[in-house]
């Protein structure tokens, strides 16, 4: 909890007026009992009803004033948690924004997700209630307790005895809760897991049948929270009968005493119903302090579990070269690059070294898991070589700041996805002030251009959330247009080909190298077809380079290429 | 309160029924606990009348009251503990079942109601909506029945000790009651509104979360968090609003509360002066008063707890209420199909404004093999929802074995027909959960054998815990080709009579793709299939070709006739050649 106290930072006004005001107006409701004491052994014992009425004036005076500070309380913590809680969301949100792929891998995105919202509102209940109540309530219990000494110092005794043992009752309760309820947030995000993947697998879902079955998985998650949830309940249910006893036995202790005191002269029976009437009010404090515990352990739950997130470091360094190439398409060179993904024993690219001229097309195949995709996703530098290196326009990225690199180098990926928006706000991904004449020159060259003029609004047709509402195919040339309009200089085509035919396919890969101001290119797929007119052709083979070449070389040295080759095409002319 | 939230809280109140024996014990236990609380004054306020002064107390009366005070103590406590436990139960055991049928109803909700809803906007929903739900039931719960108890007891003691200033307590206090309600009025509509805002705010989160790749390739980060900051902070001041609002009624109470204090103290005070009252009659009084009017906060504090908590069930309940598919309890169960298709005069649509299938016909003959082929987005998906009956045509039929798809039950037609999509799902859990799929209940060596034909054996092999193997969302450290052989073995197990195969291998190397189709071959022998491929070669073998374009079929026939034809699909054969 103590790294996130930095968020109360700005708006320490709130955090000393809100509880300030709130302990005042405690203040002002331990005096009443002293009012009370007044009316009853000066006002009664004397028979003076005007005197009587001056102490009732006083406690409306005391209400007033109690009320005006309690507004003001109010006012002032529910400003100082709202506040906490955005600038923590805001942080938060852009350390997840930094973490690299491994460290998403690592966590989960559903994880994640329970962090940025029920996490984070329980926190800011949490901070809103601390900042009423948490001085609040032993400040009551504590000024009770001198209260009371003031009348009396041996009854002021009991009063002592009491919250000592009030208070080894409540840090026990909250020792055993406080697990508990960790064990219940994190059965939450199963339950969360299990919804988001049930209704991500919708279609293959139903396709076999499996709704019983996925349902059933879903209960006996949702059962098990139950369960811990009633347990831990149980433990805390506990708290407010154990108060109630200590406080009313001390009660009865305090009665018995007073009695003694009264029988032998030592109090008044005003100063014996006035210390009654604190108890009283330290019972009322203490089942407010329970509650605020039980929502307390929560949040301090949550509280730690986003700790853990906002000091999560991402686990790769930006460097702090600048890249100077706009416009100007860079050569990229590997060097005996060896990558290897955390957790997996293999490499999954061994010894890769080769250099792509600037402006030219690098075509890069090979069978499933040959590193063709780990491969072009280290020159963006999704991830990070474990040795050698990648240099584009002769630095290492790892030297670069990810704003340059990333400026320069569009990918489009395997899985296309979209944003929620406008065709024209997913078009401006890349470059927030494209004009209309740059999207529509990217969505003619990625073929797109005809069928987003088909749609309602052209480039201002709503595209729902992950694309959704655009065929596999129409969602991929919308991501190759998106990367367009960036005109980068170094240009990954990820197996983005993949859910388009060959005539779409063959258009766009010529209106790409019709492109003026022609950017460096990698092409990965698993199509003779998609490669065979690059400058150069890497065969990949469980990581290793195992040739490369121009098409017609590799043809005639390269058999796994033949291979590919002839089984998408047939023999090739001029060999038996 | 409005009509709909009545309804609401009326529907939240049958969830409740099944645990009404905890509901029961919870009311009872809730008047025991409050009845045995109210004696506690009574007994207190007896004892300060014996406290006489010097060497006049009676000491024989005070012990059986002591007596008393501990016994109602104890017996308070565990009333008060069986309450709270009662509560807990009832309160998570309904919102577990308010999940379960929501999670039940999700699965029975059209797939043009989920692909219309974000996933997360329904999680949120399942997730964040429930608990708070939770939240603002079990506190409503607790105190609830308490409170109307307490105050019940509590009036009616206090008319047996002294009417006159009972009237005067009575009197005020329902202005702390006016004030509460009208507070809460005000209240709803900012709690409503902050629903909404965070419903979006789980929406942006959750998209950014889910593309994170696209997010990283396009250095979209400092614009997802402008967008995030945007609504993060819209979101701050609807908060503020409703927890500033809703934090008001307990100060305003309890203010009016402290009047009514006052007004006791010199009322009685008075009446003590005049000899029509004790002190310690004044004391039990004093407690009273405030206990009568504690329980008005109470009652006043759930009701802006249960406000917000009837927001959240609203937003459940209408995804429970949302439509479900047309029930096909009446249609018929299939056996094993035969697989003969046809397509009469279909015609469908998503959304009214746009046609996309119209009049479709085809005629499929058992064990034939259609490929389907045509430009991205031409219907090919949208024809195998029709297949599967994610979505049901608007008007004409597709007739399996002569019986309208309309009139199958869907799980019998699904089973009938095995399908791979492009879009690989693989859901949390192990490898073996992921094949098994295909076919619950499937011996090891079937699950072997069928990840042996499919290729994917020896890769799972290789993996950690082998069959067990535990898989992230999404697949996770799986490559794409690797979570689509897996898809293919749940296949492979399933063995349907019918195949769909959705460009189902456009992420496989050619040469392991090689060797499933294969064992696609294999299982494609005497068993209807429809392919969508961009694979020319496979096409080549098919008995029929469909060759769409805008939604409609404009050519069919096989691959040689249609080369001769010399239309669309002769240019789109040439085109592979063409660059």
């Amino acid at each position: 909890m103590k790294s996130l106290l930095k968020y109360f930072k700005g708006y320490r006004k709130e955090c000393i007026i809100g509880p300030l005001f709130k302990l005042l107006e405690a203040g002002f409701e331990l005096i009443i009992p002293l009012v009370v004491k007044q009316m009853i052994d000066k006002g009664i014992a004397a028979g003076d009803v005007f005197y009587v009425l001056k102490m009732a004036g006083i406690m409306i005076m005391l209400g007033i004033i109690g009320l005006i500070c309690s507004l003001t309380a109010q006012y002032f913590c529910a400003r100082a948690a709202v506040y906490f809680a955005e600038g923590v969301k805001h942080d938060m949100f852009e350390r997840v924004m930094k973490l690299s792929y491994q460290d998403t891998d690592g966590i989960g995105v559903s994880a994640l997700i329970t962090r940025l919202t029920s996490d984070i509102n329980a926190l800011q209940g949490g901070v809103n209630m601390s900042l009423r109540l948490l001085l609040r309530s032993p400040f009551v219990v504590f000024g009770a307790v001198v209260t009371a000494f003031t009348i009396d110092v041996k009854a002021a005794c009991i009063f002592a005895v009491t919250v000592v043992i009030l208070t080894i009752i409540v840090a026990a309760v909250m020792f055993i809760t406080g697990p508990g309820y960790r064990a219940v947030q994190e059965r939450l995000d199963k339950v969360l897991l299990s919804v988001r993947s049930s209704l991500n697998g919708v279609r293959v879902i139903r396709a076999f049948g499996n709704e019983e079955r996925e349902f059933e998985a879903f209960k006996k998650e949702n059962d098990e929270l139950n369960r811990l949830q009633i347990f831990t309940g149980r433990i805390s249910a506990l708290l407010n009968p154990f108060t109630f006893i200590v406080i009313n036995l001390g009660t009865a202790w305090l009665i018995w005493d007073g009695a003694l005191a009264v029988d032998t002269g030592r109090l008044s029976r005003g100063a014996v119903v006035a210390l009654v009437n604190l108890m009283g009010q330290i019972l009322v404090e203490l089942i407010k302090l329970a509650n605020l515990i039980v929502q307390l352990s929560r949040a301090l739950a949550c509280a730690n579990r986003i700790e853990d997130l906002l000091k999560k470091e991402p686990s790769m360094k930006e460097g702090k070269t600048g890249l100077k190439i706009k416009g100007k398409a860079p050569e990229v060179i590997f060097e005996d690059v060896c990558m290897s993904y955390a957790g997996a024993g293999e490499n999954a690219l061994e010894g890769v070294s080769f250099k792509a001229d600037p402006g030219s097309t690098t075509g890069i195949i090979g069978g499933t898991g040959s590193g063709k995709s780990t491969m072009v996703n280290l020159i963006p530098r999704f991830y990070d070589v474990s040795s050698g290196c990648v240099k584009v326009d002769g630095i290492d990225v790892r030297e670069l700041k990810f704003a340059d690199l990333r400026e320069a180098v569009a990918v489009v990926p395997q899985k296309s996805v979209l944003f929620e928006g406008t065709i024209k706000d997913n078009m401006r991904l890349g470059k927030e002030d494209a004009s209309d004449e740059e999207i529509i020159s990217a969505l003619k060259t990625a073929q797109a251009y005809d069928f987003v003029m088909e749609k309602e609004g052209g480039l201002e047709a709503p595209v729902t959330q992950g694309g959704d509402n655009f065929s596999g195919g129409q969602r991929q040339r919308l991501c190759i247009a998106r990367a367009l309009v960036k005109k980068p200089e170094i240009l990954i085509m990820d197996d983005s080909a993949s859910a388009l035919d060959y005539a779409t396919d063959a258009a766009l890969r010529k209106a790409i190298g019709e492109m003026k101001d022609a950017p460096t290119v990698f092409i990965v797929s698993q199509r003779a077809a998609s490669v065979m007119h690059a400058d150069r052709i890497i065969v990949l083979d469980e990581g290793h380079m195992a040739a490369s070449g121009t098409h017609d070389e590799l043809l005639k040295s390269c058999d796994i290429y033949r291979e590919i080759y002839v089984s998408q095409f047939g023999r090739p002319e001029g060999s038996d | 309160m409005t009509k709909d939230s009545k309804k609401t809280l009326i529907r939240v109140l049958k969830y409740t029924m099944p645990y009404r024996a905890f509901l029961i014990v919870s009311i009872v236990m809730a008047v025991f606990q409050s009845v045995l609380a109210l004696l506690l004054p009574v007994l207190t306020g007896d004892a300060v009348d014996l406290l006489l002064g010097r060497g006049l107390t009676d000491w024989d009366s005070l012990k059986v009251i002591m007596t008393e005070m501990i016994m109602v103590t104890l017996g308070q406590a565990v009333c008060s503990f069986l309450m709270n436990t009662c509560n807990n139960h009832l309160t998570y055991s309904t919102v577990r079942d308010i999940r379960k049928d929501a999670m039940k109803h999700i699965g029975k909700l059209p797939l043009s109601y989920l692909d219309r809803h974000p996933a997360g906007e329904l999680v949120s929903r399942m997730i964040a909506d429930v608990d708070q739900f939770a939240d603002g039931l079990l506190m409503g719960f607790t105190q609830f029945f308490t409170a109307v108890v307490t105050i019940a007891g509590t009036l009616i003691l206090m008319i047996t000790i002294s009417p006159l200033i009972t009237a005067v307590v009575v009197l005020l206090t329902p202005l702390s009651f006016t004030v509460a309600s009208f507070i809460a009025k005000r209240t709803y509509r900012y709690f409503k509104e902050q629903s909404e805002v965070r419903g979006k705010q789980t929406a942006i989160i959750n998209e950014m979360l889910s593309q994170e790749k696209t997010v990283k390739a396009f250095a979209y980060e400092k614009r997802a968090l402008e967008r995030f900051d945007e609504n993060n902070k819209k979101l701050s001041s609807v908060s503020l609003q409703a927890i500033f609002a809703s934090s008001l009624t307990n100060p305003s109470t309890r203010f009016v509360n402290n009047m009514v204090y006052a007004a006791v103290a010199f009322a009685g005070s008075a009446a003590v002066i005049r000899g029509r009252f004790t002190v310690g009659k004044l004391t039990a009084f004093l407690s009273y008063s405030t206990q009568y009017t504690k329980p008005f906060n109470e009652i006043s504090g759930v009701v802006t707890e249960l406000q917000n908590a009837i927001a959240c069930a609203e937003r459940i309940f209408e995804l429970i209420d949302a439509p479900e598919e047309t029930s096909d309890n009446d249609a018929m169960e299939i056996d094993t199909a035969e697989g003969a298709v046809n397509i009469e005069h279909m015609s469908f649509s998503y959304s009214k404004e746009k046609k996309l299938l119209e009049d479709v016909n085809i005629n499929v003959k058992p064990g034939e093999h259609i490929a389907i082929v045509g430009p991205t987005g031409c219907g090919k998906t949208t024809l195998i929802n029709l297949l599967m009956r994610f979505y049901d045509p608007d008007e004409g039929f597709i007739r399996l074995d002569g019986t309208p798809t309309t009139g199958i039950k869907r799980s019998s037609l699904r089973r009938n027909i095995g399908m791979v999509l492009q879009d690989t799902y693989l859901k949390p859990g192990t490898i073996r959960d992921n094949i098994l799929m295909g076919k619950n209940g499937a011996s090891e060596e079937e699950m072997i054998e069928a990840a042996k034909k499919a290729h994917s054996h020896s890769f799972i092999k290789q993996l950690s815990d082998g069959y067990d193997t535990v898989i992230g969302e999404d697949g996770g450290m799986l490559s794409q080709g690797q979570k689509q052989l897996i898809c293919i073995t749940r296949l492979m197990l399933a063995l349907p009579p019918m195949l769909i195969l959705d460009e189902a291998t456009s992420s496989i190397d050619t040469r392991t793709e090689m060797r499933i189709q294969k064992a696609f071959g294999s299982m494609m022998e005497g068993r209807t299939s429809f392919i969508v491929a961009h694979r020319l070669s496979t096409i080549k073998e098919a008995d029929c070709i469909l060759v769409m374009k805008d939604g409609n079929i404009i050519e069919q026939g096989r691959h040689d006739d249609l080369l001769k034809h010399d239309g669309f699909y002769s240019r789109l054969y040439k085109s592979q050649f063409e660059v």
